[in-house]
């Protein structure tokens, strides 16, 4: 057409820039066109993988103990993919075997790290060690007595609690393969537990969520991490009652932080 | 003592709620709490007894202690005897046949509604096929109103689901926008926050009501923010038309949830008061979904269907303009997948409709069930011949801030041409008269209307 001006269809256009939402789609009749829907079947199909796809551990502890830090791997009371998905409970707790591991190593820590793939071992394959590893660098290792590395499979957010308890930690930090959404197959989050025991709410953790490049940065995830683990010693509390402030109270410690990352 | 003998085989079943778990077809919540059949045929003979069961039982074993729970103690004190009487001396089994039957119209079971207790309806669905879930809850129709006309047969009315990660002004009416060219909204604009925040909420809520006003809309407009937040919002006069909250079947899950039923009559007062219904005062939004209570610990070893349905008890008695199942959300350690969520979906909508309750349905799954949006059009088919009254409108059936899916506006769309079924009467008219549809109620080719303007002016 030679009329180029622009449409009331294009100012909307200009809109779409505002959400990640599928918007604006052309129907086909009353459908979806073919394209929109295979784009929609490829998001479905990536998430799907991602769910059943499992961590490469080996080369994940690998990696931990190339960099010099202590790390044992456990796994959960899960067998597989199948019970873990229908038996949440088998995968909050940990099998005989790596109960036994982890007793040997009890002592006094105040903090325990816990990696699990949960439901998207692709997040935890990309972001656990990096977010890790800028944590690692902003704790006061004169202060902070960290427990070995826990790298478990087929690991709920809960088992944590199990984990933290066995080895004797005050405080226990689960990164965590979140639920992958069909735009964010690789989201990790971290939950934190204060006093981490068998029978812990989520009421009673505090959680940072969809961890990714496109979402919260490694650099950001550290830092909230790094400001609940302080506030969460200081108040000998985590959950509902410790508000994640770390964005208005800016500590020195937190300003540390940030020149490191 | 529940018993049944099948070919010299005895099944024994100690207590009511032990049979209703039993005699519940098969799916992974009821596994994971431990209470569901062993065998198939261990199922069946539950259901034989059930059926064998006369429906007064339920007047006097509750399943979930009296003294305990005040979920129980509404539905037995709110029990209606006189309505109740044409199904007295009825078992279950009977009462299947007689929703069946021919003799049994719309005005039957509208009459019958308060003398049905929701465990009576649960358990008749666990006697019912889908094809009898679907042809019973058909004859049904559960008609509110707040600004438009919701539920009439013939109808199918869709939730603008507008949600985005951030709660970004300009992503939230970008995607209510695209909605409404789609003829998507006459339930009800939708937002659920991705903080609850008060400002937050106040901000959406002012901004959905500023699109309603600017367009003269005939529908509504809701945050599903926590019902404390919502009572605090509208003691500041935020622009609340409806009152969300989630709501589960027994006091134990909704104190999980933060709530309780005074607290929720509280809310349904102070959202009265502020008068902003034009042609109705339906004016709560309740969502629920079988396995909330198991998932807070507060199930009683009561099936999870079962539960879905007391939640339905509860939403009742507060005459909600919507309430809708949040089917797949919960995940497959619930509903494992597309044949469970389809079947779940189908009592749902089944004991809401029986109950009272305008039932829609968000037709969804997560990512880690197993099931694909085929099993989603499956059931959105299926819901709609059963005459839900409405489902949920999602951009491309893709929620980016709760990450899981749904059904899409052009879904809705697909299935009112399949089914001959039109929006709203009141939307449909505005639709027309701002030139989205033409004279057959048909959507038109790609364009803007003029009224649509201003919004884009300041977007």
């Amino acid at each position: 057409m030679a009329d180029d001006r622009p449409t009331p269809l294009d100012k909307i256009a200009i809109l779409r820039s505002a959400t990640p939402a599928r918007i604006f789609l052309p129907r086909a009749g009353a459908a979806l066109t073919t394209r929109a829907t295979l784009d929609f079947q490829l998001a479905h199909a990536e998430a799907r993988d991602a769910v059943e796809e499992r961590l490469d551990a080996d080369r994940l502890f690998d990696e931990l103990t190339s960099r010099g830090l202590t790390a044992i791997r456990v796994k959960s009371a899960a067998r597989d993919r199948r019970s873990f998905l229908l038996r949440p409970d088998l995968g909050r707790k940990l099998d005989d075997d790596s109960r036994q591991r982890l007793k040997a190593l009890a002592g006094d820590y105040d903090l325990a790290f816990v990696i699990a793939e949960g439901l998207s071992a692709r997040a935890i394959a990309r972001h656990a060690l990096p977010v890790l590893e800028k944590a690692l660098q902003s704790l006061d290792r004169t202060s902070w007595n960290i427990a070995p590395i826990v790298l478990a499979e087929q690991g709920r957010v809960a088992l944590g609690d199990d984990i933290g308890e066995t080895l004797g930690a005050r405080l226990a930090a689960v990164l965590i393969g979140e639920r992958p959404g069909l735009s964010s197959p690789d989201s990790m989050g971290v939950y934190l537990t204060f006093a981490p025991r068998v029978g812990r709410t989520d009421a009673e953790r505090n959680c940072l969520s969809n961890i990714r490049p496109q979402g919260l940065s490694y650099a950001d995830a550290a830092r909230k991490l790094l400001y609940l683990c302080h506030e969460a010693r200081r108040r000998q509390l985590t959950g509902v009652d410790l508000k994640d402030d770390a964005d208005t109270l800016p500590l020195g410690e937190l300003r540390a932080i940030d020149a490191k990352s | 003592m529940y018993a049944t003998t099948i070919r010299g085989t005895s099944y024994r079943f100690p207590d009511l709620k032990t049979l209703m778990a039993k005699a519940t077809p098969l799916r992974s919540g009821d596994c994971l709490a431990g209470i569901a059949a062993t065998s198939a045929a261990e199922r069946v003979a539950a259901q034989m007894a059930l059926a064998d069961l006369p429906l007064s039982v339920f007047l006097n074993e509750a399943l979930v202690p009296y003294e305990e729970d005040e979920v129980t103690r509404l539905i037995l004190d709110g029990h209606d005897h006189n309505a109740f009487a044409p199904i007295a001396s009825l078992t279950v089994g009977d009462f299947r046949d007689w929703l069946l039957s021919d003799a049994v119209d719309e005005h039957a079971l509208a009459a019958l509604t308060f003398g049905l207790t929701p465990e009576m309806a649960a358990a008749v669905s666990k006697l019912c096929r889908n094809q009898d879930l679907i042809l019973i809850a058909a004859k049904r129709r559960v008609v509110t109103k707040f600004r438009n006309t919701l539920g009439l047969r013939g109808r199918l009315s869709s939730r603008i689901q507008p949600n985005h990660p951030t709660d970004d002004a300009r992503g939230v009416l970008a995607s209510a926008i695209d909605g409404l060219l789609l003829g998507n909204g006459d339930a009800v604009i939708g937002v659920n926050p991705a903080s609850d925040s008060p400002e937050q909420c106040y901000e959406l809520l002012s901004l959905l009501d500023e699109l309603r006003e600017t367009l003269s809309i005939p529908t509504q407009s809701c945050v599903l923010a926590h019902v404390t937040t919502t009572l605090q919002l509208m003691e500041r006069r935020a622009p609340v038309d409806l009152v969300f909250q989630s709501i589960g079947g027994t006091q134990a899950a909704n104190s999980s949830f933060g709530i309780d039923i005074a607290l929720l009559r509280e809310s349904r007062e102070a959202a009265l008061a502020l008068r902003r219904g034009t042609i109705g005062d339906n004016v709560m939004y309740f969502e629920t979904g079988q396995g909330s209570a198991l998932s807070a610990n507060a199930h009683w070893n009561c099936d999870q269907q079962t539960l879905e349905a007391r939640a339905y008890g509860v939403a009742r008695v507060l005459d909600p303009l919507l309430v809708n199942t949040v089917v797949g959300f919960i995940g497959p350690e619930y509903l494992f997948d597309g044949k469970q969520i389809t079947r779940a979906a189908l009592e749902d909508h089944f004991c809401g409709k029986l109950l009272g309750l305008p039932m829609g349905c968000d037709v969804c799954y997560t990512n880690h069930a197993e099931a694909d949006q085929n099993d989603m059009d499956d059931l959105l088919t299926l819901l709609a011949v059963a005459g839900v009254n409405y489902v949920m409108g999602v951009p491309g059936a893709d929620d980016v801030m709760l990450n899981y899916q749904s059904t899409s506006y052009h879904d809705v769309l697909a299935v009112r041409r399949m089914l001959n079924l039109a929006p709203a009467p009141e939307f449909a008219q505005w639709l027309a008269d701002v030139g989205l549809t033409d004279a057959h109620g048909e959507l038109q080719a790609p364009a803007l209307p003029a009224s649509f303007a201003p919004l884009l002016e300041r977007a």
